[in-house]
């Protein structure tokens, strides 16, 4: 073997243990890879309990109830199969309205309540003028239904 | 494996020099042109979004950016490869030309990234998340390979063992590029892909398009000017850069 092919061989030798060592640790650690569960995994059970996390979903259309006099306010979170409400007091970002991606930190209370500290608006990949988006709406696609 | 001529034509560092001399300004000139046609049609003609009003307007700026700061990491990667394995010097002297360029697109993607997401988001940042994740492990690793490089006497050392950790990041690449397919995540997903129609509109979209084909240029002028300066102080010993130092071009 020349001393440039040695050197080859090295590095892709080495290149290739590092992406088997990467894909085992980020496979291993999956669940702390991902940012938020769905309603679906915490009411399955794979959300860890008593744990702070992330729930994220839709806000569903006519969930947004608000305790009037406070900041308090309660909102069903939809993944489009499974729901779970979230109570929440505090200033909710620009971005938040019915059927609008939301991502909420805190915990599962016994009683299957979301008590979140903060909740975060989630914006998808979709760009588009209101003109194009009303007349989506009108052909019955809302813009925003995507979930990704 | 054999590298071919041309490209052993084109690293012998004189012949770098003309060549890239020649073409920089060119890259430079349109590379400008193309940012200010890009920046006029996102900033001024562009509809504003549905949803986000005249705030998206920042992917005009965040999205090349992130763009070049990725690609510029692989072309650092590279650099250090060829170096590595076929000991060219002008390989190395092109990825240390590059570190400090996407160091700087690194740091105006998250910067813009976090300008955009406190009105949008809620929040500036949000640990856990892990397309935010790996682009601040990415500045840290152009961060790092400068440190480096910069912390080793011999250059042929610095050089080599800058170049390994710049190779050992490539690793992070396909961890950016996929951290919102593959997990959950704050950041959205792809707008523009290979695979799918763009999901935005034409008269949204070619600004962008524009902005980023400027930022490639510019880019690019900017780390051939680094890389022209870079091997006339590593070639300085030699008799051509008396030369071209003597005639002051």
């Amino acid at each position: 073997m020349t001393p440039r092919r040695r050197r080859m061989v090295a590095m892709t030798g080495g290149l290739v243990c590092l992406v088997a060592a990467t894909a085992l640790v980020l496979t291993a650690f999956e669940q702390n890879m991902l940012y938020f569960y769905t309603p679906t995994q915490i009411a399955a059970g794979e959300a860890p309990e008593g744990r702070r996390l992330r729930v994220g979903g839709l806000v569903e259309q006519g969930s947004v109830r608000r305790t009037p006099g406070s900041l308090e306010v309660r909102f069903d979170v939809t993944d489009l199969d499974q729901t779970i409400t979230v109570a929440y007091a505090g200033i909710l970002p620009d971005l938040f309205r019915e059927g609008q991606g939301v991502v909420a930190h805190g915990l599962v209370s016994t009683d299957g309540l979301f008590e979140a500290d903060e909740v975060l608006a989630r914006h998808d990949e979709n760009y588009m003028p209101p003109e194009v988006a009303e007349m989506l709406e009108e052909r019955g696609h809302p813009p925003d239904a995507s979930l990704r | 494996m054999r590298l071919p001529n041309w490209l052993h034509k084109l690293a012998s560092p004189p012949h770098f020099y003309r060549i890239a001399g020649r073409i920089e300004p060119w890259m430079l000139w349109s590379g400008l042109a193309a940012i200010a046609v890009g920046a006029f049609g996102g900033l001024l003609l562009a509809p504003p979004d549905y949803q986000q009003g005249d705030a998206y307007r920042i992917i005009y700026f965040h999205v090349p950016a992130a763009y070049l700061a990725m690609q510029l990491y692989a072309l650092m990667a590279i650099g250090s490869a060829i170096g590595l394995v076929w000991r060219m010097k002008l390989a190395y002297a092109i990825s240390a030309a590059t570190a400090p360029v996407g160091l700087a697109f690194t740091g105006l993607a998250l910067a813009t990234g976090m300008l955009w997401g406190k009105p949008m988001w809620g929040a500036y940042w949000s640990w856990g998340d892990a397309r935010l994740t790996s682009v601040l492990v990415m500045f840290f690793l152009y961060l790092g390979y400068m440190l480096l490089h910069a912390s080793l006497e011999e250059r042929s050392t610095a050089d080599r063992a800058a170049g390994i950790l710049a190779v050992v990041g490539v690793v992070n690449l396909p961890i950016i590029k996929f951290s919102v397919e593959w997990w959950s995540s704050l950041h959205q997903g792809p707008t523009i892909s290979r695979l799918a129609a763009p999901a935005i509109t034409w008269d949204m979209l070619w600004p962008l398009l524009v902005m980023i084909v400027g930022a490639v240029l510019f880019s690019l002028a900017v780390t051939l000017t680094r890389a022209r300066a870079e091997v006339l102080l590593r070639e300085r010993g030699a008799r051509w850069v008396r030369d071209v130092v003597a005639v002051g071009a």
